[in-house]
Protein backbone atom coordinates (compact mmCIF):
# COMPACT_ATOMS: atom_id res chain seq x y z
CA UNK A 1 0.00 0.00 0.00
CA UNK A 2 1.26 3.51 -0.92
CA UNK A 3 1.77 5.38 2.15
CA UNK A 4 3.51 8.95 1.15
CA UNK A 5 2.46 12.45 1.98
CA UNK A 6 1.29 14.58 -0.60
CA UNK A 7 -0.08 17.71 1.51
CA UNK A 8 -3.07 17.89 1.87
CA UNK A 9 -3.88 15.85 -0.58
CA UNK A 10 -2.62 12.87 1.78
CA UNK A 11 -4.76 10.34 1.57
CA UNK A 12 -4.69 6.64 2.41
CA UNK A 13 -6.05 4.51 -0.10
CA UNK A 14 -9.01 2.41 0.36
CA UNK A 15 -8.41 -1.21 1.11
CA UNK A 16 -10.78 -2.14 -2.12
CA UNK A 17 -9.09 0.42 -4.30
CA UNK A 18 -8.65 -0.38 -7.71
CA UNK A 19 -5.12 -1.90 -8.15
CA UNK A 20 -2.95 -2.86 -11.42
CA UNK A 21 0.14 -4.57 -10.46
CA UNK A 22 2.93 -4.32 -13.29
CA UNK A 23 3.98 -8.88 -13.00
CA UNK A 24 6.03 -8.91 -16.37
CA UNK A 25 9.02 -6.08 -17.34
CA UNK A 26 7.97 -4.82 -20.58
CA UNK A 27 11.24 -5.78 -22.95
CA UNK A 28 10.27 -2.33 -25.19
CA UNK A 29 8.91 0.49 -23.93
CA UNK A 30 4.31 -0.18 -23.07
CA UNK A 31 1.91 2.41 -24.72
CA UNK A 32 -0.73 2.24 -21.60
CA UNK A 33 -3.22 5.34 -22.59
CA UNK A 34 -6.05 3.45 -21.70
CA UNK A 35 -4.87 3.89 -17.89
CA UNK A 36 -7.05 6.31 -17.32
CA UNK A 37 -9.53 7.01 -14.76
CA UNK A 38 -11.59 7.70 -18.33
CA UNK A 39 -11.18 4.10 -19.61
CA UNK A 40 -11.23 1.98 -16.19
CA UNK A 41 -14.53 3.82 -15.08
CA UNK A 42 -17.58 1.25 -14.96
CA UNK A 43 -15.26 -1.38 -15.67
CA UNK A 44 -14.49 -4.99 -14.11
CA UNK A 45 -11.38 -6.38 -13.69
CA UNK A 46 -11.87 -9.08 -16.87
CA UNK A 47 -12.80 -6.20 -18.57
CA UNK A 48 -9.88 -3.48 -17.48
CA UNK A 49 -7.21 -6.93 -18.13
CA UNK A 50 -8.90 -7.10 -22.12
CA UNK A 51 -7.88 -3.08 -22.72
CA UNK A 52 -5.33 -3.28 -25.61
CA UNK A 53 -1.89 -2.13 -25.11
CA UNK A 54 1.45 -1.70 -27.71
CA UNK A 55 4.06 -3.38 -26.89
CA UNK A 56 6.83 -2.28 -29.16
CA UNK A 57 4.26 -2.89 -32.25
CA UNK A 58 2.51 -5.44 -30.91
CA UNK A 59 -1.34 -4.81 -29.49
CA UNK A 60 -1.24 -6.79 -26.46
CA UNK A 61 -3.99 -6.81 -23.89
CA UNK A 62 -3.27 -5.11 -20.78
CA UNK A 63 -3.48 -8.41 -18.44
CA UNK A 64 -0.44 -9.45 -20.26
CA UNK A 65 1.29 -7.42 -17.94
CA UNK A 66 -0.66 -6.22 -15.43
CA UNK A 67 -2.66 -8.18 -12.61
CA UNK A 68 -5.96 -5.99 -11.75
CA UNK A 69 -7.77 -6.59 -8.67
CA UNK A 70 -10.24 -4.17 -6.52
CA UNK A 71 -12.71 -1.88 -7.40
CA UNK A 72 -12.90 1.26 -9.45
CA UNK A 73 -13.50 4.16 -6.68
CA UNK A 74 -12.81 7.23 -8.84
CA UNK A 75 -9.08 6.85 -7.81
CA UNK A 76 -6.53 3.92 -9.20
CA UNK A 77 -3.08 2.63 -7.13
CA UNK A 78 -0.27 1.60 -9.84
CA UNK A 79 2.53 -0.51 -8.83
CA UNK A 80 6.28 -1.51 -9.61
CA UNK A 81 8.79 -0.52 -12.20
CA UNK A 82 6.69 1.52 -14.65
CA UNK A 83 9.80 3.53 -16.08
CA UNK A 84 8.97 1.78 -19.58
CA UNK A 85 5.13 2.20 -19.10
CA UNK A 86 4.42 5.32 -21.33
CA UNK A 87 1.36 7.85 -21.58
CA UNK A 88 -0.24 6.73 -18.37
CA UNK A 89 -2.67 8.59 -17.55
CA UNK A 90 -2.75 10.45 -20.94
CA UNK A 91 -5.82 12.38 -21.72
CA UNK A 92 -7.14 12.04 -18.16
CA UNK A 93 -9.96 14.57 -16.94
CA UNK A 94 -10.69 13.51 -13.37
CA UNK A 95 -10.00 10.75 -10.32
CA UNK A 96 -6.97 10.06 -9.28
CA UNK A 97 -4.18 8.10 -10.68
CA UNK A 98 -1.38 6.83 -7.93
CA UNK A 99 1.99 5.65 -9.14
CA UNK A 100 3.41 3.68 -6.33
CA UNK A 101 7.41 3.35 -8.04
CA UNK A 102 8.99 5.07 -11.20
CA UNK A 103 7.10 5.88 -14.32
CA UNK A 104 7.84 6.18 -18.22
CA UNK A 105 7.56 9.14 -21.18
CA UNK A 106 4.30 11.25 -21.50
CA UNK A 107 2.69 10.72 -17.89
CA UNK A 108 -0.61 12.65 -18.12
CA UNK A 109 0.13 14.46 -21.61
CA UNK A 110 -2.91 16.51 -22.38
CA UNK A 111 -4.75 15.94 -19.46
CA UNK A 112 -7.34 18.31 -18.23
CA UNK A 113 -8.29 17.50 -14.70
CA UNK A 114 -7.66 14.93 -12.01
CA UNK A 115 -4.60 14.17 -10.51
CA UNK A 116 -1.48 11.78 -10.64
CA UNK A 117 0.63 11.10 -8.15
CA UNK A 118 4.31 9.39 -8.57
CA UNK A 119 5.98 8.00 -5.65
CA UNK A 120 9.00 7.48 -7.73
CA UNK A 121 10.62 9.43 -10.79
CA UNK A 122 8.92 10.58 -13.64
CA UNK A 123 9.76 10.23 -17.50
CA UNK A 124 10.49 13.00 -20.25
CA UNK A 125 7.27 15.05 -21.38
CA UNK A 126 5.73 14.89 -18.01
CA UNK A 127 2.29 16.55 -18.62
CA UNK A 128 3.65 18.01 -22.01
CA UNK A 129 0.46 19.69 -23.22
CA UNK A 130 -2.03 19.74 -20.65
CA UNK A 131 -4.78 22.18 -19.72
CA UNK A 132 -5.89 21.33 -16.37
CA UNK A 133 -5.15 19.12 -13.66
CA UNK A 134 -2.31 18.55 -10.98
CA UNK A 135 0.89 15.93 -11.86
CA UNK A 136 2.88 15.55 -8.31
CA UNK A 137 6.06 14.01 -8.43
CA UNK A 138 8.05 12.62 -5.41
CA UNK A 139 11.06 11.98 -7.38
CA UNK A 140 12.69 13.87 -9.92
CA UNK A 141 11.57 13.86 -13.50
CA UNK A 142 13.12 13.97 -17.26
CA UNK A 143 13.28 16.39 -20.33
CA UNK A 144 10.25 18.77 -21.18
CA UNK A 145 8.64 18.43 -18.35
CA UNK A 146 5.16 20.35 -19.52
CA UNK A 147 6.22 21.46 -22.22
CA UNK A 148 4.88 21.89 -26.14
CA UNK A 149 5.55 18.38 -28.29
CA UNK A 150 8.46 19.54 -31.17
CA UNK A 151 6.99 21.21 -33.99
CA UNK A 152 3.83 23.06 -31.57
CA UNK A 153 3.84 26.45 -30.84
CA UNK A 154 2.08 26.26 -27.56
CA UNK A 155 2.68 24.24 -24.70
CA UNK A 156 0.37 23.57 -21.13
CA UNK A 157 -2.49 25.80 -21.22
CA UNK A 158 -3.01 25.53 -17.73
CA UNK A 159 -2.97 22.95 -14.43
CA UNK A 160 -0.32 22.32 -12.20
CA UNK A 161 2.99 20.33 -12.45
CA UNK A 162 4.75 19.86 -8.73
CA UNK A 163 8.57 18.00 -9.01
CA UNK A 164 9.90 17.34 -5.92
CA UNK A 165 13.02 16.66 -7.38
CA UNK A 166 15.26 17.75 -10.25
CA UNK A 167 14.81 17.86 -13.84
CA UNK A 168 16.19 18.12 -17.36
CA UNK A 169 16.01 20.70 -19.85
CA UNK A 170 13.62 22.93 -21.70
CA UNK A 171 10.66 22.12 -18.86
CA UNK A 172 7.94 24.48 -20.22
CA UNK A 173 8.82 25.44 -23.32
CA UNK A 174 6.10 27.36 -24.86
CA UNK A 175 3.75 26.91 -22.06
CA UNK A 176 0.48 29.16 -22.20
CA UNK A 177 -0.99 28.77 -18.85
CA UNK A 178 -0.65 26.98 -15.51
CA UNK A 179 2.44 26.40 -13.29
CA UNK A 180 5.50 24.29 -12.81
CA UNK A 181 7.13 23.88 -9.66
CA UNK A 182 10.37 22.35 -9.36
CA UNK A 183 11.48 21.50 -5.46
CA UNK A 184 15.49 20.90 -7.21
CA UNK A 185 17.54 22.14 -9.78
CA UNK A 186 16.51 22.48 -13.44
CA UNK A 187 18.16 21.94 -16.39
CA UNK A 188 18.97 24.26 -19.59
CA UNK A 189 16.31 26.61 -21.38
CA UNK A 190 13.54 26.28 -18.27
CA UNK A 191 10.70 28.78 -19.73
CA UNK A 192 12.36 29.05 -23.55
CA UNK A 193 9.41 30.86 -25.67
CA UNK A 194 7.10 30.68 -22.66
CA UNK A 195 3.81 32.62 -23.89
CA UNK A 196 2.88 32.96 -20.31
CA UNK A 197 2.32 31.22 -17.03
CA UNK A 198 4.57 30.29 -14.13
CA UNK A 199 7.58 28.28 -13.59
CA UNK A 200 9.22 27.80 -10.24
CA UNK A 201 12.98 26.44 -9.64
CA UNK A 202 13.62 26.16 -6.08
CA UNK A 203 17.16 24.60 -6.71
CA UNK A 204 19.66 25.74 -9.67
CA UNK A 205 18.42 26.35 -13.40
CA UNK A 206 20.94 25.89 -15.79
CA UNK A 207 22.27 28.23 -18.59
CA UNK A 208 19.80 30.09 -21.17
CA UNK A 209 16.62 30.22 -18.98
CA UNK A 210 13.56 32.14 -20.89
CA UNK A 211 15.25 32.26 -23.64
CA UNK A 212 12.13 33.66 -26.11
CA UNK A 213 9.81 34.05 -23.54
CA UNK A 214 7.25 36.64 -24.69
CA UNK A 215 5.20 36.90 -21.30
CA UNK A 216 5.32 34.79 -18.03
CA UNK A 217 7.43 34.14 -14.93
CA UNK A 218 10.59 32.17 -14.13
CA UNK A 219 10.89 32.33 -10.41
CA UNK A 220 14.16 31.01 -8.61
CA UNK A 221 15.67 30.95 -5.40
CA UNK A 222 19.36 30.59 -6.35
CA UNK A 223 21.27 33.13 -8.50
CA UNK A 224 21.39 32.48 -12.46
CA UNK A 225 23.49 33.22 -15.67
CA UNK A 226 21.26 35.93 -17.50
CA UNK A 227 20.74 35.88 -21.48
CA UNK A 228 21.98 39.37 -22.48
CA UNK A 229 18.73 39.68 -24.10
CA UNK A 230 17.16 40.25 -20.57
CA UNK A 231 17.32 43.72 -18.44
CA UNK A 232 17.61 44.10 -14.93
CA UNK A 233 14.73 46.00 -13.96
CA UNK A 234 14.52 46.67 -9.93
CA UNK A 235 14.82 44.70 -6.42
CA UNK A 236 11.14 44.65 -4.39
CA UNK A 237 9.31 41.90 -2.97
CA UNK A 238 6.98 40.31 -5.20
CA UNK A 239 4.13 39.96 -2.38
CA UNK A 240 1.72 37.70 -5.44
CA UNK A 241 4.73 34.98 -4.84
CA UNK A 242 2.96 34.26 -1.51
CA UNK A 243 0.61 32.33 -3.20
CA UNK A 244 2.31 30.54 -5.11
CA UNK A 245 4.46 29.37 -2.07
CA UNK A 246 1.62 29.11 0.11
CA UNK A 247 0.15 26.66 -2.57
CA UNK A 248 3.01 24.82 -2.85
CA UNK A 249 3.91 24.44 0.95
CA UNK A 250 0.56 23.13 1.16
CA UNK A 251 1.41 20.50 -1.73
CA UNK A 252 4.57 19.65 0.43
CA UNK A 253 6.88 21.29 -1.53
CA UNK A 254 9.98 22.50 1.03
CA UNK A 255 9.12 26.47 1.08
CA UNK A 256 10.96 28.64 3.63
CA UNK A 257 10.07 31.51 4.88
CA UNK A 258 12.64 33.33 3.62
CA UNK A 259 11.06 33.09 0.48
CA UNK A 260 8.28 34.34 0.97
CA UNK A 261 9.04 37.49 2.71
CA UNK A 262 12.59 37.73 0.26
CA UNK A 263 13.48 40.01 -1.79
CA UNK A 264 13.63 39.83 -5.38
CA UNK A 265 15.72 41.14 -8.91
CA UNK A 266 13.23 41.25 -11.21
CA UNK A 267 14.87 41.12 -14.96
CA UNK A 268 12.56 41.14 -17.99
CA UNK A 269 12.49 40.05 -21.33
CA UNK A 270 12.89 38.25 -23.75
CA UNK A 271 13.78 41.66 -25.24
CA UNK A 272 14.19 39.55 -28.55
CA UNK A 273 10.67 39.07 -28.22
CA UNK A 274 7.79 40.91 -26.83
CA UNK A 275 10.32 41.88 -23.64
CA UNK A 276 6.94 41.21 -21.12
CA UNK A 277 7.93 37.98 -19.60
CA UNK A 278 10.05 38.02 -16.10
CA UNK A 279 12.84 36.73 -14.14
CA UNK A 280 12.69 36.78 -9.96
CA UNK A 281 15.17 35.70 -8.29
CA UNK A 282 15.54 35.20 -4.56
CA UNK A 283 18.46 37.31 -3.32
CA UNK A 284 20.34 36.56 -0.16
CA UNK B 1 -41.59 43.27 27.20
CA UNK B 2 -38.75 44.50 30.04
CA UNK B 3 -34.78 43.40 30.62
CA UNK B 4 -34.04 44.46 33.50
CA UNK B 5 -35.14 48.06 34.11
CA UNK B 6 -35.56 48.73 29.62
CA UNK B 7 -39.13 48.44 27.80
CA UNK B 8 -38.90 47.18 24.20
CA UNK B 9 -41.63 47.86 22.53
CA UNK B 10 -43.65 45.79 20.62
CA UNK B 11 -42.87 46.90 17.05
CA UNK B 12 -40.17 45.85 14.56
CA UNK B 13 -37.53 46.55 12.18
CA UNK B 14 -37.98 47.08 8.54
CA UNK B 15 -35.43 46.27 6.15
CA UNK B 16 -34.54 45.71 2.18
CA UNK B 17 -33.09 43.60 0.56
CA UNK B 18 -29.87 44.87 -0.78
CA UNK B 19 -26.30 43.15 -2.36
CA UNK B 20 -23.25 42.72 -0.84
CA UNK B 21 -19.48 41.82 -1.19
CA UNK B 22 -17.06 41.10 1.07
CA UNK B 23 -13.85 42.45 0.97
CA UNK B 24 -10.25 41.85 2.31
CA UNK B 25 -7.89 44.42 2.88
CA UNK B 26 -4.05 43.37 3.90
CA UNK B 27 -1.30 45.26 4.00
CA UNK B 28 2.46 45.48 5.58
CA UNK B 29 1.19 45.86 8.71
CA UNK B 30 -2.16 46.41 10.50
CA UNK B 31 -1.87 50.05 11.05
CA UNK B 32 -1.72 50.24 7.09
CA UNK B 33 -4.75 47.59 6.69
CA UNK B 34 -6.51 49.96 8.91
CA UNK B 35 -5.62 52.93 6.76
CA UNK B 36 -6.64 51.87 3.98
CA UNK B 37 -10.53 50.40 5.17
CA UNK B 38 -11.05 53.38 7.11
CA UNK B 39 -10.82 55.17 3.65
CA UNK B 40 -12.39 53.17 1.81
CA UNK B 41 -15.97 53.03 4.03
CA UNK B 42 -15.73 56.68 4.03
CA UNK B 43 -18.59 58.95 2.99
CA UNK B 44 -20.55 55.20 2.87
CA UNK B 45 -23.50 55.97 5.63
CA UNK B 46 -26.25 55.24 3.68
CA UNK B 47 -27.23 54.53 0.22
CA UNK B 48 -30.08 57.81 -0.18
CA UNK B 49 -27.03 59.78 -0.34
CA UNK B 50 -23.78 57.78 -0.92
CA UNK B 51 -24.82 55.32 -2.97
CA UNK B 52 -24.06 52.60 -1.26
CA UNK B 53 -23.52 51.58 2.88
CA UNK B 54 -19.84 50.42 3.63
CA UNK B 55 -18.43 49.55 7.19
CA UNK B 56 -15.50 47.41 9.23
CA UNK B 57 -16.56 43.97 9.76
CA UNK B 58 -13.28 42.65 11.61
CA UNK B 59 -9.53 42.26 12.08
CA UNK B 60 -7.94 39.38 10.26
CA UNK B 61 -5.28 37.69 11.67
CA UNK B 62 -2.39 36.90 9.28
CA UNK B 63 -2.89 33.31 9.47
CA UNK B 64 -6.46 34.07 8.01
CA UNK B 65 -5.35 35.93 5.05
CA UNK B 66 -4.90 35.14 1.67
CA UNK B 67 -1.66 36.91 1.60
CA UNK B 68 -0.52 36.03 5.11
CA UNK B 69 -0.53 39.69 5.98
CA UNK B 70 -2.50 41.53 8.76
CA UNK B 71 -5.93 42.48 7.22
CA UNK B 72 -9.21 43.89 7.52
CA UNK B 73 -12.94 42.77 6.38
CA UNK B 74 -15.05 45.13 4.98
CA UNK B 75 -18.38 44.21 3.60
CA UNK B 76 -19.84 46.62 0.36
CA UNK B 77 -23.71 47.02 0.34
CA UNK B 78 -25.51 48.22 -2.46
CA UNK B 79 -28.92 48.26 -4.19
CA UNK B 80 -27.89 45.27 -7.26
CA UNK B 81 -24.99 43.13 -7.73
CA UNK B 82 -23.83 45.88 -10.56
CA UNK B 83 -24.30 48.55 -7.96
CA UNK B 84 -21.84 46.65 -5.97
CA UNK B 85 -19.69 46.05 -8.57
CA UNK B 86 -19.10 50.01 -9.74
CA UNK B 87 -18.29 50.75 -5.67
CA UNK B 88 -15.37 48.25 -5.71
CA UNK B 89 -14.20 49.74 -8.74
CA UNK B 90 -14.71 53.41 -7.69
CA UNK B 91 -13.85 52.55 -4.13
CA UNK B 92 -10.59 50.25 -3.85
CA UNK B 93 -9.37 52.22 -7.28
CA UNK B 94 -9.15 55.85 -5.29
CA UNK B 95 -9.09 53.99 -1.39
CA UNK B 96 -6.95 50.83 -1.53
CA UNK B 97 -5.13 50.87 -4.37
CA UNK B 98 -3.67 54.43 -3.63
CA UNK B 99 -2.97 53.34 0.02
CA UNK B 100 0.74 51.79 0.58
CA UNK B 101 1.62 48.36 0.68
CA UNK B 102 -2.38 47.04 0.64
CA UNK B 103 -3.63 44.16 -1.69
CA UNK B 104 -7.46 43.38 -1.95
CA UNK B 105 -9.27 40.27 -2.06
CA UNK B 106 -12.93 38.32 -2.74
CA UNK B 107 -14.09 37.32 0.79
CA UNK B 108 -16.99 36.02 -0.41
CA UNK B 109 -16.91 32.56 -1.83
CA UNK B 110 -20.54 32.86 -3.84
CA UNK B 111 -21.48 31.67 -7.15
CA UNK B 112 -22.18 34.82 -8.39
CA UNK B 113 -19.14 36.96 -9.06
CA UNK B 114 -18.56 40.66 -10.48
CA UNK B 115 -15.27 41.31 -12.24
CA UNK B 116 -14.17 44.73 -10.56
CA UNK B 117 -10.73 43.30 -10.52
CA UNK B 118 -10.90 42.67 -14.02
CA UNK B 119 -11.78 46.81 -14.47
CA UNK B 120 -9.50 47.81 -11.95
CA UNK B 121 -6.35 46.59 -13.68
CA UNK B 122 -6.74 48.78 -16.99
CA UNK B 123 -4.69 51.56 -14.60
CA UNK B 124 -1.88 49.51 -15.71
CA UNK B 125 -2.13 50.75 -18.87
CA UNK B 126 -1.08 47.85 -20.58
CA UNK B 127 1.92 46.78 -17.94
CA UNK B 128 -0.83 44.96 -16.09
CA UNK B 129 -0.57 41.25 -15.71
CA UNK B 130 -2.54 38.54 -14.04
CA UNK B 131 -1.72 35.09 -12.77
CA UNK B 132 -4.11 32.27 -12.37
CA UNK B 133 -3.26 29.79 -9.25
CA UNK B 134 -6.26 27.07 -8.24
CA UNK B 135 -8.93 28.64 -10.59
CA UNK B 136 -8.31 32.11 -8.96
CA UNK B 137 -7.09 34.55 -10.96
CA UNK B 138 -4.98 37.89 -9.62
CA UNK B 139 -4.18 41.01 -11.25
CA UNK B 140 -0.79 42.45 -10.27
CA UNK B 141 -1.28 46.13 -11.07
CA UNK B 142 2.68 48.16 -11.62
CA UNK B 143 2.27 51.16 -9.07
CA UNK B 144 4.91 53.46 -8.31
CA UNK B 145 5.99 51.37 -4.95
CA UNK B 146 5.67 47.86 -6.65
CA UNK B 147 2.58 46.04 -7.57
CA UNK B 148 -1.27 46.08 -6.51
CA UNK B 149 -2.79 43.06 -6.27
CA UNK B 150 -6.08 42.59 -6.58
CA UNK B 151 -8.78 39.70 -7.29
CA UNK B 152 -10.25 39.30 -10.71
CA UNK B 153 -13.55 38.45 -9.38
CA UNK B 154 -15.74 39.55 -6.01
CA UNK B 155 -18.51 37.43 -5.01
CA UNK B 156 -21.70 39.06 -4.58
CA UNK B 157 -25.19 37.80 -2.85
CA UNK B 158 -28.46 38.45 -1.36
CA UNK B 159 -28.17 40.88 2.00
CA UNK B 160 -30.22 42.57 4.34
CA UNK B 161 -30.26 46.18 4.63
CA UNK B 162 -31.29 49.01 7.20
CA UNK B 163 -31.78 46.47 10.34
CA UNK B 164 -32.03 48.79 13.07
CA UNK B 165 -32.73 49.71 16.47
CA UNK B 166 -33.89 52.81 18.17
CA UNK B 167 -32.46 53.78 21.95
CA UNK B 168 -34.73 56.19 23.61
CA UNK B 169 -33.37 57.98 26.46
CA UNK B 170 -33.51 60.69 28.82
CA UNK B 171 -31.12 62.81 27.85
CA UNK B 172 -27.80 62.62 25.65
CA UNK B 173 -25.33 61.03 28.27
CA UNK B 174 -26.87 58.29 29.10
CA UNK B 175 -28.38 57.68 25.63
CA UNK B 176 -25.12 57.79 24.15
CA UNK B 177 -23.46 55.45 26.84
CA UNK B 178 -26.57 52.92 25.91
CA UNK B 179 -25.48 53.11 22.02
CA UNK B 180 -21.89 52.61 22.69
CA UNK B 181 -22.49 49.65 24.68
CA UNK B 182 -24.82 48.16 21.78
CA UNK B 183 -22.47 48.96 19.37
CA UNK B 184 -19.38 47.10 20.54
CA UNK B 185 -21.47 43.99 21.13
CA UNK B 186 -22.82 44.03 17.85
CA UNK B 187 -19.57 44.47 16.10
CA UNK B 188 -18.18 41.01 17.37
CA UNK B 189 -21.20 39.75 15.24
CA UNK B 190 -19.61 38.62 12.05
CA UNK B 191 -21.55 39.10 8.65
CA UNK B 192 -22.96 42.38 9.79
CA UNK B 193 -21.62 46.51 9.37
CA UNK B 194 -23.05 49.38 11.36
CA UNK B 195 -22.20 52.01 8.48
CA UNK B 196 -22.68 55.26 10.75
CA UNK B 197 -19.85 57.26 12.20
CA UNK B 198 -19.25 55.13 15.40
CA UNK B 199 -22.01 52.71 14.20
CA UNK B 200 -24.73 55.26 15.54
CA UNK B 201 -26.90 57.83 13.75
CA UNK B 202 -28.52 60.30 15.45
CA UNK B 203 -30.54 62.19 12.59
CA UNK B 204 -32.63 58.88 11.11
CA UNK B 205 -34.79 59.86 8.33
CA UNK B 206 -38.11 58.91 6.72
CA UNK B 207 -38.45 58.21 3.05
CA UNK B 208 -40.00 61.59 0.83
CA UNK B 209 -39.89 65.11 2.74
CA UNK B 210 -42.16 68.17 1.74
CA UNK B 211 -39.88 69.61 -0.94
CA UNK B 212 -40.04 67.20 -3.55
CA UNK B 213 -36.61 67.31 -4.63
CA UNK B 214 -35.81 65.24 -1.49
CA UNK B 215 -35.95 61.69 -1.11
CA UNK B 216 -35.49 61.11 2.54
CA UNK B 217 -35.79 64.11 5.53
CA UNK B 218 -36.02 63.90 9.45
CA UNK B 219 -37.54 61.36 11.14
CA UNK B 220 -39.79 64.03 13.12
CA UNK B 221 -41.74 61.20 14.91
CA UNK B 222 -37.92 60.70 16.88
CA UNK B 223 -37.26 63.98 17.30
CA UNK B 224 -37.94 65.24 20.90
CA UNK B 225 -37.75 68.95 19.74
CA UNK B 226 -40.49 68.32 17.79
CA UNK B 227 -42.65 66.24 20.49
CA UNK B 228 -45.29 68.93 20.16
CA UNK B 229 -45.64 70.09 16.78
CA UNK B 230 -45.17 67.20 15.13
CA UNK B 231 -48.39 64.66 14.48
CA UNK B 232 -46.58 61.74 14.42
CA UNK B 233 -44.13 62.02 17.26
CA UNK B 234 -44.00 58.69 19.00
CA UNK B 235 -42.22 59.83 21.78
CA UNK B 236 -43.47 59.84 25.59
CA UNK B 237 -42.38 63.16 27.37
CA UNK B 238 -39.62 61.55 29.30
CA UNK B 239 -37.36 60.97 26.18
CA UNK B 240 -34.51 63.18 25.21
CA UNK B 241 -32.55 62.06 23.05
CA UNK B 242 -33.06 59.29 20.14
CA UNK B 243 -30.23 57.25 18.63
CA UNK B 244 -30.31 54.56 16.31
CA UNK B 245 -28.67 51.97 15.21
CA UNK B 246 -28.07 50.66 11.61
CA UNK B 247 -27.47 47.31 10.77
CA UNK B 248 -26.76 45.47 7.29
CA UNK B 249 -25.70 41.84 7.23
CA UNK B 250 -24.91 39.39 4.74
CA UNK B 251 -28.45 37.52 5.71
CA UNK B 252 -31.14 37.52 7.91
CA UNK B 253 -29.98 35.46 10.90
CA UNK B 254 -26.77 37.63 11.05
CA UNK B 255 -28.79 40.85 11.23
CA UNK B 256 -31.28 39.21 14.25
CA UNK B 257 -27.80 37.89 16.36
CA UNK B 258 -26.80 41.42 16.26
CA UNK B 259 -29.89 43.37 16.97
CA UNK B 260 -30.31 40.99 19.91
CA UNK B 261 -26.68 41.65 20.99
CA UNK B 262 -27.17 45.22 20.73
CA UNK B 263 -30.12 45.35 22.95
CA UNK B 264 -29.07 43.66 25.54
CA UNK B 265 -26.01 45.21 25.60
CA UNK B 266 -28.02 48.78 25.41
CA UNK B 267 -30.21 47.26 28.52
CA UNK B 268 -27.51 46.19 30.64
CA UNK B 269 -26.64 49.80 31.35
CA UNK B 270 -29.25 50.34 33.55
CA UNK B 271 -30.18 53.94 32.87
CA UNK B 272 -33.86 55.31 31.80
CA UNK B 273 -34.10 53.68 28.15
CA UNK B 274 -37.38 52.41 25.99
CA UNK B 275 -35.78 50.38 22.98
CA UNK B 276 -38.26 50.59 20.24
CA UNK B 277 -37.07 49.93 15.79
CA UNK B 278 -37.83 51.90 12.90
CA UNK B 279 -40.12 50.51 10.28
CA UNK B 280 -42.97 52.18 7.28
CA UNK B 281 -45.59 50.20 7.82
CA UNK B 282 -44.19 46.98 6.94
CA UNK B 283 -45.31 48.19 3.73
CA UNK B 284 -41.82 49.10 1.96
CA UNK B 285 -39.40 46.95 3.39
CA UNK B 286 -38.66 42.55 2.62
CA UNK B 287 -37.59 41.76 5.87
CA UNK B 288 -39.19 42.47 9.50
CA UNK B 289 -37.25 41.88 12.65
CA UNK B 290 -39.89 41.89 15.19
CA UNK B 291 -37.92 42.99 18.89
CA UNK B 292 -39.91 40.53 20.56
CA UNK B 293 -39.55 37.81 18.16
CA UNK B 294 -35.99 38.79 18.00
CA UNK B 295 -35.02 38.31 21.57
CA UNK B 296 -36.79 35.01 22.30
CA UNK B 297 -34.44 33.69 19.37
CA UNK B 298 -31.56 31.47 20.64
CA UNK B 299 -28.22 31.99 18.84
CA UNK B 300 -27.13 28.66 16.99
Amino acid sequence: MVDIEFGYHQQKPNPIIMKLSLHTQPEVPLEAEVITTKELYDKNEVEISRLSLFHGNQKVPLGEFFKVTGKFENSVEIEGDLSRVKLIGCGMSSGKLIVDGNVGTHLGAGMTGGEIMVTGDGGDWVGREMSGGRILIKGNAGHMVGSAIRGSSVGILGGEIIIHGNIKNEAGSAMRRGMIAVGGNSGDFTGVNMLAGTVLVLGQMGIRNGAGMKRGSIITMQNTEMLPTFNYACTYQPSFLRFYFNHLRQLGLAIKDSFLDGVYQRWTGDSIELNRGEILILQP
Amino acid sequence: MKIQSTEVIDTFAEAFKMWATRIIITAENSKWALEAAHSVTGFATSVIGCKCEIGIEAEIPETDTPDNRPGISILIFAGSANAVAKRIVDRVGQCIMTCPTTACFNGLDVENKVKSGGKLRYFGDGFQASKLLDGRRIWRIPVMEGEFLVDDSFGVQPAVGGGNILLLGNNIKTTLRAAEAAVIAMRKIPGIILPFPGGIVRSGSKPGSKYKALPASTNDAYCPTLRSTSPHSELPPNVGCVFEIVIDGLDEVSVARAMRSGIHAAAGQNDPLTISAGNYGGKLGEFHFKLHQVLQEVDG
